[in-house]
């Protein structure tokens, strides 16, 4: 009874300390190309459909584990083959549609659909069709052609839509819904007052409105946020960090090291348009080797990110516990390792120039997207490791459609400095990237056939580990991966950056992950301090 | 007095930009990871940049490629507008109509993604000083209209003056009148011209950097240098990094200053 009493107390106490209502400014870099759920695939879509799109089950940012949501529940069935979810009940959408597994079948259908090339379905495709049924109102089975490995936390992504609202993919099941929007200046999201989580008898979430300013700049960004009219950073600069850490402008904090990637990797596409002596030494591990233990990766994190990142080792880092492979170290800045590879492949250095076996010059060019300090940063730090080696390297800054079209359609570049910004924990996140088949495998995209042993290899293990449910054996296959990858070094991984945020001191409840979405993704439990 | 200072001025900075080679302590492209941002100290008067690099002998360098160029690209741009300008204020009727029409066509067209295209077939091996070469090129060869527009007005009013028309009614042929009346009365404009267009064109470049276009790592220009501006709010912890705008300002002014002074006779 005591007990009970003082849970109670603590409970009107903390919702009395909160202050409902009020409006959180945000910003996001781009506009959002689509605000169609199923098609999301840029950050600032991502980001409304979390904010306003309801799933079966959410991704604890912080914990890495899966928690149910729409769904009170799962059952794995069938080896991994099947999914049951059991829905809550009477759950509305914000137009006031009654939400019933039906729209769960709607929304599983309407992502598969191939005419849609929904982003989303990408996760589930596995070579046959994914179905789900309704078993009565509140139960659904959702079947996949081979066991699912990702397991219920794919559906972290996929926002449910109405089959029977009138307002179509407008009536959402999550927080906010969108009220509004000026194209190129901002998206405005307002409570969902059919949203279902309540809390000390009240509906969440406590703020009333979020509004989402479209601004490219980053500069701009920070200055905005300095003067408080933003909120919320969820990616500063290591030099913005160290001023607000100095001014205490708002509360900065190092979340730690993220999934993020930064890396270069050599144009080994065999249709480039590039002279056939650079293609072979792109196509060499050794000339790879040698050009990534040239490079010290120490020195990129401590000049160009302040402290804030740490030397990469692979696909994933260390902060991903289950997937990372601990046997793996960051490939060490070793000069005398560098010139003994060159060396095998007939490499030879004089007057400060490396040539190789047919007295070529090494030069080669690296292209990177304009505007990104770090990155340029970063290129023209590892110019000068290269060049102690007696490598020349070009720097070239382009704007990124530009970038785009040179790495993923006409093949005219030479190598590549960018960053990939992994959102998912697991490996079939990544599938996309590894299988040679896909155009999103960067060094050599597209290919009818692995043009390599090793890339025939990882095709087979990556394969092979998503249609395995036994976690512990999927860990053993793409820890495989992980080493090949180490040894081939297709991409040459830099460093890893930590997640740096800014939060206005008035803000409560905000924990920051370092999975996206940062700074928000306990939304409908951020509130403002109670006002005096 | 005054202008003689500024034109002492404006050669020691020429001298010291033009001889960077020999004044500047360190190479532009020198590195020192052990020391960076720090303020100004006796190794480093100006103190060093994110990458550790020496921000005067960046300065020094960078002056070398933005004194050169920008100017560069500035005469070009005015001498295609003063052809432009006063050939159709010459000619008159429908040469004219048809040039101020071109005028204003060429100045409502978005340049930026004929730059951009420029710069996607440009080979990505190309030395960074070609590359900001072709950029203030590419600047000198689309700058005219502005000046053009401003030219032709001023060539028309000096056209319809009394000593112009003294001078046709005394039997002056169209352009021996240009060269030996309208020149020198246009020369304040098109001077004018060319100290508007030369600074515009230095902080142009320093925005297409972001592009791409501009000039790429390691070579250092004006424009670049004050790419660091941009976080103003950083600017009371380090003033030393404006020096290259005061020194941009400072320039300008001597240039100005070193001219004679002229009086229009519009």
């Amino acid at each position: 009874m005591i007990r009970f009493v003082c849970l109670l107390l603590v409970l009107v106490l903390r919702s009395g300390l909160a202050q409902w209502g009020g409006e959180l400014r945000l910003n996001v870099r781009s506009e959002p190309r689509t605000l169609h759920p199923a098609l999301a695939d840029d950050d600032a879509s991502e980001m409304i459909r979390y904010l306003t799109g309801g799933v079966l089950v959410r991704v604890n940012r912080i914990t890495q584990q899966a928690e149910p949501s729409l769904a009170s529940s799962w059952r794995v069935l069938d080896g991994g083959r099947a999914i049951r979810f059991q829905l809550r009940e009477k759950l509305q959408f914000s137009d006031g549609t009654p939400f019933t597994s039906d729209d769960v079948v709607y929304t599983i259908e309407t992502i598969m659909n191939p005419d849609l090339h929904s982003p989303v379905g990408d996760s589930f495709r596995m070579g046959g069709r994914v179905q789900a049924t309704a078993d009565g109102p509140l139960s659904v089975v959702v079947r996949f052609p081979e066991p699912l490995a990702g397991g219920p936390a794919l559906f972290d992504q996929v926002a449910i839509m109405s089959r029977k609202a009138p307002a179509k993919e407008a009536a959402v099941l999550g927080p906010f819904y969108i009220a509004g929007r000026k194209a190129g200046a901002w998206v405005r999201l307002e409570r969902n007052l059919k949203y279902w989580k309540v809390y000390a008898g009240r509906r969440l979430p406590y703020l009333d409105a979020i509004q989402l300013d479209i601004q490219p700049s980053r500069d701009a960004e920070f200055l905005r946020f300095r003067r408080g009219e933003l909120h919320m950073l969820p990616a500063l600069e290591p030099e913005q960090f160290d001023e607000l850490s100095k001014t205490g402008a708002g509360l900065v904090r190092d979340a730690g090291s993220t999934l993020a990637n930064e890396f270069l990797w050599f144009n080994m596409a065999p249709a480039a348009p590039l002279p056939a002596y650079k293609k072979a030494w792109f196509a060499s591990k050794n000339f790879r080797r040698a050009v990534s233990s040239a490079i010290r990766r120490e020195d990129l994190c401590t000049v160009v990110f302040r402290g804030h990142a740490v030397p990469a080792v692979g696909p994933f880092p260390p902060v991903n516990r289950f997937w990372f492979n601990s046997k793996l170290k960051a490939p060490s800045f070793d000069l005398d390792a560098a010139r003994r590879f060159l060396a095998q492949d007939g490499f030879s250095a004089s007057g400060g120039v490396l040539r190789d076996c047919d007295n070529h010059p090494v030069e080669f060019s690296v292209v990177s997207n304009a505007g990104n300090k770090s990155r340029e940063r970063m290129a023209a730090m590892i110019q000068q490791d290269l060049a102690a080696i007696g490598i020349r390297l070009n720097i070239v800054t382009l704007d990124f459609p530009s970038l785009l079209d040179r790495i993923s359609k006409s093949q005219q570049y030479e190598s590549c400095l960018l960053g990939l910004n992994n959102v998912d924990l697991d490996p079939d996140g990544q599938m996309n990237f590894w299988l040679s088949s896909s155009a999103q495998h960067c060094w050599n995209p597209r290919q009818t056939t692995p043009a390599t042993p090793w890339e025939a290899e990882i095709d087979r293990l990556m394969r092979e580990q998503a249609g395995q449910p036994d976690a512990r054996r999927r860990k053993a296959l793409f820890d495989r991966v992980q080493e090949i990858v180490w040894d081939q070094t297709p991409v040459i991984y830099l460093v890893n950056r930590n997640a740096l945020v800014a939060v206005a001191p008035g803000l409560r409840n905000v924990q920051p992950a370092v999975l996206d979405p940062r700074l928000v993704w306990n939304i409908d439990q951020i509130h403002f301090a109670l006002q005096k | 007095m005054i202008r003689r200072a500024a034109k002492w001025i404006l050669a020691a900075l020429f001298i010291l930009m033009l001889g960077a080679g020999l004044f500047a302590p360190y190479g532009y492209e020198a590195q020192s990871r052990q020391e960076i941002a720090s303020p100004p100290s006796r190794t480093h008067w100006l103190g060093t940049d994110a990458l550790g690099r020496d921000r005067y002998s960046r300065l020094l360098y960078g002056g070398r490629v933005s004194i050169l160029l920008a100017p560069a690209a500035s005469i070009v741009s005015v001498l295609l507008a003063l052809i432009m300008g006063v050939g159709a204020a010459l000619a008159g009727g429908a040469a004219q109509r048809a040039a101020t029409t071109v005028i204003d066509l060429a100045l409502s067209l978005p340049w930026l993604f004929l730059l951009l295209a420029v710069r996607a077939t440009l080979p990505l091996n190309l030395p960074p000083i070609c590359s900001i070469a072709v950029t203030f090129a590419l600047l000198g060869l689309l700058g005219w209209p502005g000046p053009a527009r401003v030219l032709l007005a001023a060539a028309r009013r000096q056209l319809g003056s009394d000593y112009i028309l003294f001078a046709r009614a005394s039997g002056a042929a169209s352009w021996p009148l240009a060269a030996r009346h309208l020149a020198p009365n246009l020369a304040p404009v098109v001077l004018a011209q060319f100290w508007t267009t030369t600074p515009a064109y230095l902080l142009a470049e320093a925005n297409l950097s972001l592009l791409g276009l501009g000039v790429s790592e390691p070579l250092p220009s004006w424009g670049n240098l004050l790419r660091e501006l941009q976080n103003i709010t950083a600017l009371p912890h380090q003033p030393w990094v404006a020096v290259p705008l005061l020194l941009l300002i400072a320039a300008l002014s001597c240039c100005q200053l070193a001219q004679p002074p002229r009086e229009f006779s519009i």
